[in-house]
C-alpha cells in the first residue's frame, strides 16, 4: 500500500509541476505575453539582499570589525590625465629651462617611473577581465567576501538560498532550456520544408522568437528593452558589447538577427545546421575566418540583400566584464552599411553575467547562470550611425563605440580585448617613445601633432581576427 | 578574486609592515589584494610575467627597469612585504614625522626626499656601483627614445647631460651628484602617489 500511494503522489506532483510549467512560462513564451512574475521575483530579492547586508554590518560593529567594502574607486588617485609633454614641462619647470634647444634632463625619468608604478598598483585593463565586485551581499557563495560575519539567521537564509536555486531553479531552468533547444531543432527543420519562401521566413521568425523567449526564461532573464523605436532593420549591421555569449539571446529575444560565427562541432554544429535551413546565418570554417577579405565577401553580400535579417556582431572579439567597452575591431565597419548601436548592461546583483573563460568552461558558466537568482539587464537601442565623409572605419569604430559607452554607462577604453591573452604591441611602446623624442626636439608645430596622437588611439593594428562572435 | 575573506589575517607580519612603510592597515589590505589579483598562479609571489601581463606597464618605455627595481639582487621572485617595501617609496612624504616619539636616529623613513631619489638613481646605476656610467645612461636613454633619434643625437644628448652633472669631471654621475642636479626639482610630488583611504 505504501509504496502504491508514495508512486501516485510523486506521479501528481509531477504532472501538476509540468502543468504549472506549460501554463505559466511556455504558454507565454509562445505566445509572447508575460504574467509579470519575473519583477515581482526581482524587487522581492532585492528586499532580502538589503535585509542581508544589513545584517552582516551589524554583525561587524558587534565585533567591532570593519566589513570588507570592494573598492570600486580604484586603490590610488590618478591625477587628472595631463599629456606627457605637459608633465614633463612641470618637471623641469621648477629647474629653470630657457633654453633655445630643449635637452633631456635626468628628471625626466621622474615621469616614466611614476606612471609605471601606478600602472603596477591599478591599472585600466587587468581588471576587466575578472568578474566585478558587488557592495551588498546577493546570497551568492561566490560573491561573499565576509565569511566572517554572517551570523545564525543569515546562514539559514543562506541555505534556503541554495536549497530554492539548486532544488527548484536548476532543474526548471533545464529542463526549460532542453525544450526550447529541441523545440528549435525540430520546428526549424519542418519549416525549411515548406515550399513557399515568404511562409517560410514568416513562420521561421516566429519559430526563432518563441524558442528564444522560452531560452530567456530558462535563464531566469529580466530584460529592459530601450528605445525600440530604433531597432536594427535589414540591410544593416547591429554591433553590441559583448559580456557573454548570452547576449545573442537577449538580443535574439526581441528581433530577428544573423548570426556570424564559426563553425562548431556537437551540440552547437548542430544548433548551427538547424538554424541556417530556415534562415541565413553566416557560419565560417575555421580557416576562412582569418582570411579577412572573405570574411567582407559574406558580410558585404549579406548587407546588400534586402531582404536578410540584419547581422549581429559583437566587435570587440571576447567577452569583458561589462563595466567598460573595449575596442572595436574594424572589420564590420569598412563594410559601409547603416551601423545599429546596441549597449548592454547588467545588473551583477542578481547574477553576474560575465564569462571569464579563462577560469571557466561553456558547461560550468551555464550552470552557474542557471543557479543564479536571475540575469537582469538593460539593452538600449541607439539610433542608426553611418561612416561620415572622411572618416575612415577605425575612427568610425570608435565614435561607435563611444556612442555605446556613454549609454550604457560603462569606461570607453582603446585598449584591445585581446590582451587577456596576448601582450601588448611594440607599437604602443613606440607611440610613447614618438612623444618623449618631440619634448627633446620638438617646437610648437609639433605639439599640435602631439595632441592629435594623443587623443587618437594606438591602434592594435591588422588583427586577423573577423568580427566573428566571441567564444 | 573576492572568495576569500581579505583581511589582515592573511598578511604575513603585518604591524611590522605597517611601521615599516608607513601604510595604514586599510592600504595593505587593499595592496594585499592587488598584489594576490597579480600573483594569477595562487604562487604567494610575483614573478617577471605576473608584471609583464600589466599592459599599461608593457607600453612604458623603462617599464622592464621597473620591474627589475621590485626584484631584490639575485632572487626571482617577489613577496608581499618585498612588494609594500618598494611601494613604500611613493607615499606622499610626511611633513611631520613624529611616529615614535624617540629621539636619536631612526632609519629614514621609504618615502623620504632622498630615498625617492635614490630609487630614481637606481634605475639608471643598473650594476648598483654607485655610479651612473656614460653607458648607463646610453641605455636609458636608448630605452627612452629607441627609433626616434639616429646614435649621434643619442651620443650628444647623453654627453651634455653628463657635462651638467657630473661636477667632479670623472665622466660618471654618483649619488651626490645626481643630487643635486635634481635639488630644484619637486621630487615630494613628482615622484608620489596618492593612496585613497
Amino acid at each position: 500500500l505504501l509504496p502504491a500511494s508514495s508512486f501516485l503522489c510523486l506521479g501528481i506532483s509531477i504532472t501538476v509541476w509540468f502543468t504549472l510549467l506549460f501554463v505559466f512560462i511556455i504558454m507565454p513564451a509562445v505566445l509572447g505575453v508575460s504574467f509579470g512574475i519575473r519583477s515581482f521575483y526581482m524587487r522581492t530579492l532585492l528586499k532580502i539582499f538589503e535585509w542581508a547586508t544589513l545584517r552582516m554590518e551589524l554583525g561587524a560593529k558587534e565585533k567591532n570589525q570593519e566589513l570588507y567594502k570592494p573598492y570600486t574607486n580604484g586603490i590610488i588617485a590618478k591625477e587628472p590625465p595631463s599629456s606627457l609633454q605637459q608633465e614633463i614641462q612641470e618637471l623641469r619647470g621648477s629647474a629653470n629651462s630657457l633654453r633655445s634647444e630643449p635637452e633631456f634632463e635626468m628628471a625626466d625619468i621622474f615621469y616614466f617611473c611614476r606612471r609605471g608604478v601606478e600602472s603596477i598598483v591599478d591599472d585600466e585593463v587587468t581588471k576587466r577581465f575578472s568578474a566585478q565586485e558587488l557592495k551588498s551581499w546577493n546570497l551568492l557563495t561566490r560573491s561573499n567576501y565576509n565569511f566572517r560575519h554572517i551570523s545564525l539567521r543569515l546562514t539559514v537564509l543562506w541555505g534556503l538560498g541554495i536549497l530554492i536555486r539548486y532544488g527548484v531553479l536548476l532543474p526548471l531552468r533545464v529542463t526549460l532550456a532542453v525544450t526550447g533547444i529541441c523545440l528549435l531543432l525540430v520546428l526549424t527543420t519542418l519549416v525549411a520544408f515548406l515550399p513557399n519562401a515568404e511562409l517560410r521566413s514568416y513562420l521561421s521568425e516566429k519559430v526563432h522568437l518563441m524558442c528564444y523567449r522560452i531560452c530567456v526564461r530558462a535563464l531566469t532573464a529580466i530584460i529592459t528593452y530601450h528605445n525600440r523605436e530604433n531597432k536594427p532593420k535589414n540591410g544593416g549591421i547591429c554591433v553590441a558589447n559583448h559580456t557573454t555569449p548570452i547576449d545573442v539571446i537577449i538580443l535574439a529575444n526581441d528581433g530577428c538577427y544573423s548570426l556570424v560565427g564559426q563553425v562548431h562541432g556537437g551540440l552547437m554544429g548542430m544548433v548551427q545546421r538547424a538554424m541556417v535551413k530556415s534562415s541565413s546565418h553566416i557560419w565560417f570554417e575555421r580557416s576562412e575566418v582569418k582570411d579577412r577579405h572573405l570574411v567582407a565577401k559574406r558580410l558585404g553580400d549579406h548587407v546588400a540583400d534586402k531582404t536578410k535579417q540584419p547581422i549581429l556582431v559583437f566587435p570587440e572579439g571576447t567577452c569583458i566584464n561589462n563595466t567598460s567597452v573595449m575596442m572595436f575591431k574594424k572589420g564590420s565597419f569598412e563594410i559601409g552599411c547603416t551601423v545599429y548601436p546596441v549597449a548592454i548592461k547588467y545588473d551583477p546583483r542578481f547574477g553576474d553575467a560575465f564569462w571569464n573563460s579563462s577560469k571557466f568552461g561553456m558547461v560550468s558558466y551555464l550552470l552557474r547562470m542557471m543557479s543564479s537568482w536571475a540575469i537582469v539587464c538593460s539593452v538600449w537601442y541607439l539610433p542608426p550611425m553611418n561612416r561620415e565623409e572622411g572618416e575612415d572605419a577605425v575612427q568610425f569604430a570608435n565614435r561607435v563605440k563611444a556612442a555605446i559607452a556613454a549609454q550604457g554607462g560603462l569606461v570607453d577604453l582603446i585598449w584591445d580585448g585581446g590582451l587577456k591573452r596576448a601582450k601588448v604591441k611594440d607599437v604602443f611602446k613606440e607611440e610613447q617613445q614618438k612623444l618623449y623624442s618631440k619634448v627633446l626636439v620638438g617646437d610648437s608645430e609639433d605639439q599640435m601633432e602631439d595632441k592629435r596622437s594623443e587623443d587618437g588611439t594606438p591602434e592594435g593594428d591588422e588583427s586577423s581576427k573577423d568580427p566573428a562572435e566571441g567564444q | 578574486m573576492g572568495s576569500s575573506s581579505s583581511n589582515m589575517d592573511h598578511i604575513p607580519d603585518a604591524q611590522h609592515l605597517m611601521q615599516e612603510t608607513g601604510f595604514s592597515a586599510a592600504h595593505l589590505v587593499r595592496l594585499y589584494e592587488r598584489f594576490d589579483f597579480l600573483d594569477k598562479d595562487d604562487r604567494g609571489e610575483l614573478r617577471l610575467d605576473d608584471f609583464e601581463a600589466v599592459s599599461e606597464l608593457a607600453m612604458n618605455p623603462i617599464g622592464d627597469r621597473i620591474i627589475r627595481a621590485f626584484f631584490s639582487p639575485g632572487r626571482e621572485t617577489v613577496d608581499f612585504p618585498s612588494f609594500v617595501r618598494i611601494l613604500a617609496h611613493f607615499r606622499p612624504t610626511d611633513t611631520n614625522r613624529t611616529r615614535n616619539g624617540r629621539n636619536g636616529a631612526q632609519p629614514e623613513p621609504a618615502n623620504s626626499r632622498t630615498n625617492k631619489l635614490k630609487f630614481a638613481f637606481q634605475l639608471y646605476d643598473q650594476d648598483r656601483d654607485g655610479k651612473i656610467s656614460r653607458e648607463e645612461l646610453l641605455q636609458v636613454l636608448r630605452a627612452m627614445l629607441e627609433m626616434q633619434v639616429t646614435e649621434e643625437q643619442l651620443q650628444s644628448i647623453a654627453e651634455r647631460a653628463i657635462q651638467e652633472a657630473d661636477l667632479d669631471l670623472d665622466d660618471t654621475i654618483s649619488f651626490d651628484e645626481f643630487k643635486k642636479s635634481l635639488e630644484k626639482v619637486d621630487i615630494e610630488h613628482k615622484m608620489s602617489i596618492r593612496f585613497l583611504e
